[in-house]
């Protein structure tokens, strides 16, 4: 079955939807790429599995059918938002969604005692479910045995067993998948749904079940994973944990400077290229001027950041999958306890240094409303991907490229490290604030679980990695795009009156916009070119960068626009004024997907209007200080 | 599975039902003169005779804690050990839970009570 034929293949009535249901952690994800491959759709921003996937595939039979991944959950007794989505999925509660046709049901085959709970509960819906046992591989190695068939008799669900990191079992799958539809269909309409929420004595009773359906299929219950328990001994250690955590995290932004460092001076050299070569094909013009220094310089200041975004999620997507986020989230709990928030928040939030949406939106795994708020609301001082274009920028025209300590620290790293710290302690110190005014009360109960190490797949990686750079370039393409154009548009028109000495965008509406705001921004020491860039950095941040390129490459005359931006900018700008610039970034009031996205989380437009105002105000206070003290002690 | 629970799982204490617990004295909060995990240290090893979330502060509605430690696997019958501790104070705690591992807090780790062995 290639991609193209599942593609083009018309669409004749309704396709069978199937939904991939589970605990965290018994490898649903996983499954879900070996069963669609690259073909999936991700509604919006995907953080691991907050948003509802999508896939399609054909099963051996020849139908199409659609596969949707459901949020991991414990117990269709959904606790909190994320969870909501799983349960109303399931039991059709969606408005505009049938609910699923079948269901697979992923459970952990070393973990069956905590994971076939939810088996159970899936089974009173009344609709066909194919249990696939997963991790077989691991149960194996750790000595645990299970009898598929005896399990399959015992639950009355047909078993299908999987590895799917290896991709192992999928066939086995998809034909278990094609006989539950045929069956389905003969059947005739479901059995009624008999679900209703338990208590804890239908929680007690659930688990006996379960052990009654171990007691006939578990041969061998096999010994726990000695390699997770070592590994834990040491990184879970008092003294040893946190410094490592650290280290992980310092490695990860040195990694964002030294990995990016090359494949973004190809594509810098690349785009140098594209540019000259437009420029050379082009009559001069307003043709030439829109392609040149609107489109190439605006969209292509973004897209060169691309290699540092990836290698961020990089890592990001090797700490989730390799089981030690949630090994941070307990390592971090007590210490972040201590300014009232949640370990888990520490997802969500090392998430928001990728980008904020998907932080925000990962926050829903918090069931505690008080919590989730918190978090939610310091989510953006995380430093998100998108702020770095900015960071790189200023850093390499005002920072020198050595390094400090004996050779072993780049100081360029130093200070992006010391960057994100300054965001990372400036959220905590807003959450100390928060919990002890608005968001009074105790901290909602810590129960995470810690899933044994695993080796991440390769393929699962490089997966999550093409979605990111899909949604990346898709920005880039769409929203940057336009707003490029709509900036080049306010940076050329009204043109320069006859006899004009300054640089045409000085008569033209950005020239205007700008020098009408400067009056607002000199205090903190901006030039009216950072003015007009702060306007459309509104839209995404990483805009600004753009936006700077545009007015620069349009205020710039003749061949002054061959030199880079960070040139002209070390040329241009004073150390004070970069150093405000930095300050305002770290706290940079928010982009506008950002605000929509706390919008409809918390749907409240009071939050998102709290979170403008706090940030804006951090902002400007934390640029003002940067930019009187430096000034004082650089005598600027 | 909708038929009532036949009563195997008689908690050593009466979770939150209000009245004299059964086979008890008539003084209404039942005490319980066993351990608990939140008192345990790292290496420990004990079984689950019961929950009380009556000992925990907790901003959750009654009841949900009790049915939340079900879920993650703390049950009556469960073999506990304490793997972990966090840093500073000993918190958060790593349990291992029969097959899987869990952290949890000490505060809540009162809520359920242990027999050691």
């Amino acid at each position: 079955m290639s991609d193209s034929a599942v593609l083009a293949a018309p669409i004749s009535g309704p396709v069978p939807r199937i939904a991939l249901v589970g605990n965290p952690n018994c490898g649903k994800t996983a499954l879900f790429n070996a069963l669609t491959g690259a073909r999936q759709k991700v509604a919006n921003y995907p953080g691991v599995t907050v948003e509802r996937k999508v896939g399609e595939l054909l099963s051996p039979a020849g139908a199409r059918v659609q596969l949707i991944d459901l949020p991991g959950t414990y117990s269709l007794r959904a606790r909190s938002p994320d969870e909501e989505v799983t349960r109303d999925v399931v039991l059709g509660r969606f408005e505009h969604e049938s609910p699923p046709d079948v269901m697979v049901c992923v459970a952990d085959a070393t973990n069956l005692r905590l994971h076939l709970r939810l088996v159970l509960e899936l089974k009173k819906l009344g609709r066909p479910i194919i249990l696939a046992l997963n991790m077989m591989d691991v149960a194996e190695a750790r000595g645990c045995r299970v009898d598929a068939s005896a399990l399959s008799a015992a639950l009355g669900v047909p078993v299908v067993p999987t590895v799917a990191i290896k991709r192992t079992g999928v066939v086995g799958l998809l034909d278990q998948i094609d006989r539950s539809m045929m069956v389905m269909a003969g059947d005739g309409p479901p059995a009624p749904c008999g679900w209703s929420e338990p208590s804890a004595r239908d929680l007690r009773a659930y688990h006996q079940e379960v052990e009654a359906v171990l007691a006939a299929a578990l041969r061998d219950a096999g010994k726990p994973s000695l390699a997770t328990q070592r590994i834990d001994a040491a990184l879970l250690h008092p003294a040893i944990g946190l410094p490592f955590l650290f280290l992980v995290l310092f490695l990860m932004f040195q990694a964002v400077f030294a990995w990016a460092a090359l494949p973004m001076d190809m594509i810098d050299g690349a785009l140098g290229w594209v540019q000259a070569a437009a420029g050379a094909a082009l009559p001069d013009g307003m043709l030439k001027s829109l392609i040149t220094d609107g489109i190439i310089a605006g969209v292509g200041s973004v897209v060169i950041f691309l290699p540092q975004i990836l290698v961020l999620f990089l890592f990001i997507l090797i700490l989730e999958s390799t089981g030690y986020m949630a090994r941070a989230a307990f390592l971090l709990d007590r210490l972040m306890g201590g300014v009232g928030l949640h370990g888990r928040a520490f997802i969500p939030l090392l998430s928001s240094f990728a980008c904020a949406v998907p932080g925000i939106m990962a926050a829903r795994t918090i069931e505690n409303r008080a919590d989730r708020l918190a978090t939610i609301m310091i989510a953006p001082l995380m430093t998100c991907s998108a702020r770095l274009p900015v960071y790189t920028l200023i850093i390499a025209a005002f920072v020198p490229e050595r390094t400090v300590a004996g050779g072993m620290i780049g100081l360029q790293g130093l200070v992006m490290f010391t960057l994100y710290a300054a965001g990372i302690l400036s959220a905590l110190a807003v959450a100390f604030v928060l919990k002890r005014t608005i968001f009074k009360g105790a901290r909602e109960p810590l129960l995470m679980e810690l899933p044994a190490y695993r080796l991440p797949s390769p393929r699962d990686i490089l997966i999550g990695l093409l979605e990111r750079a899909r949604i990346f370039l898709a920005r880039a393409g769409t929203v940057i795009f336009a707003i490029m154009i709509l900036l080049w548009f306010l940076g050329t028109f009204p043109g320069a009156p006859d006899g004009a000495t300054g640089p045409a965008i000085d008569y033209s509406f950005a020239g205007m916009l700008g020098h009408a705001l400067a009056p607002l921004l000199a205090p903190i020491g901006f030039t009216w070119q950072i003015a007009i860039a702060l306007v459309p950095g509104m839209a995404a941040r990483e805009v600004a960068v753009a936006a700077l390129g545009t007015v620069y490459a349009l205020s710039e005359t003749g061949d002054a626009l061959s030199g880079s931006l960070s040139g002209v900018l070390a040329a241009d700008w004073s150390l004070p004024t970069a150093l405000s610039l930095l300050a305002w970034f770290v706290f940079a009031p928010q982009c506008v997907s950002t605000l929509s996205v706390v919008k409809r989380e918390t749907n409240s437009w009071f939050w998102m209007l709290v979170m403008i105002a706090y940030m804006t105000l951090l902002a400007y206070g934390a640029a003002f200080v940067t930019f009187r003290l430096s000034s004082a002690l650089l005598g600027g | 599975m909708t038929a009532p629970l036949s009563g195997s799982v008689s908690s050593p204490v009466a979770r939150m039902t209000p009245g004299p617990a059964p086979g008890t004295s008539a003084d209404p909060p039942p005490r319980f003169e066993g351990c608990r995990l939140g008192t345990l240290r790292k290496g420990q090893r004990a079984v689950v005779t019961g929950l009380d979330e009556s000992a925990v502060a907790t901003p959750l509605p009654p009841g949900e804690l009790e049915r939340r430690m079900i879920e993650m696997g703390l049950i009556e019958g469960a073999r506990v050990e304490i793997l972990h501790e966090g840093f500073p104070g000993s918190d958060p705690l790593a349990v291992r839970i029969d097959d899987h591992t869990l952290a949890l807090r000490r505060a809540e780790a009162h809520a359920v009570l242990v027999a050691l062995g």
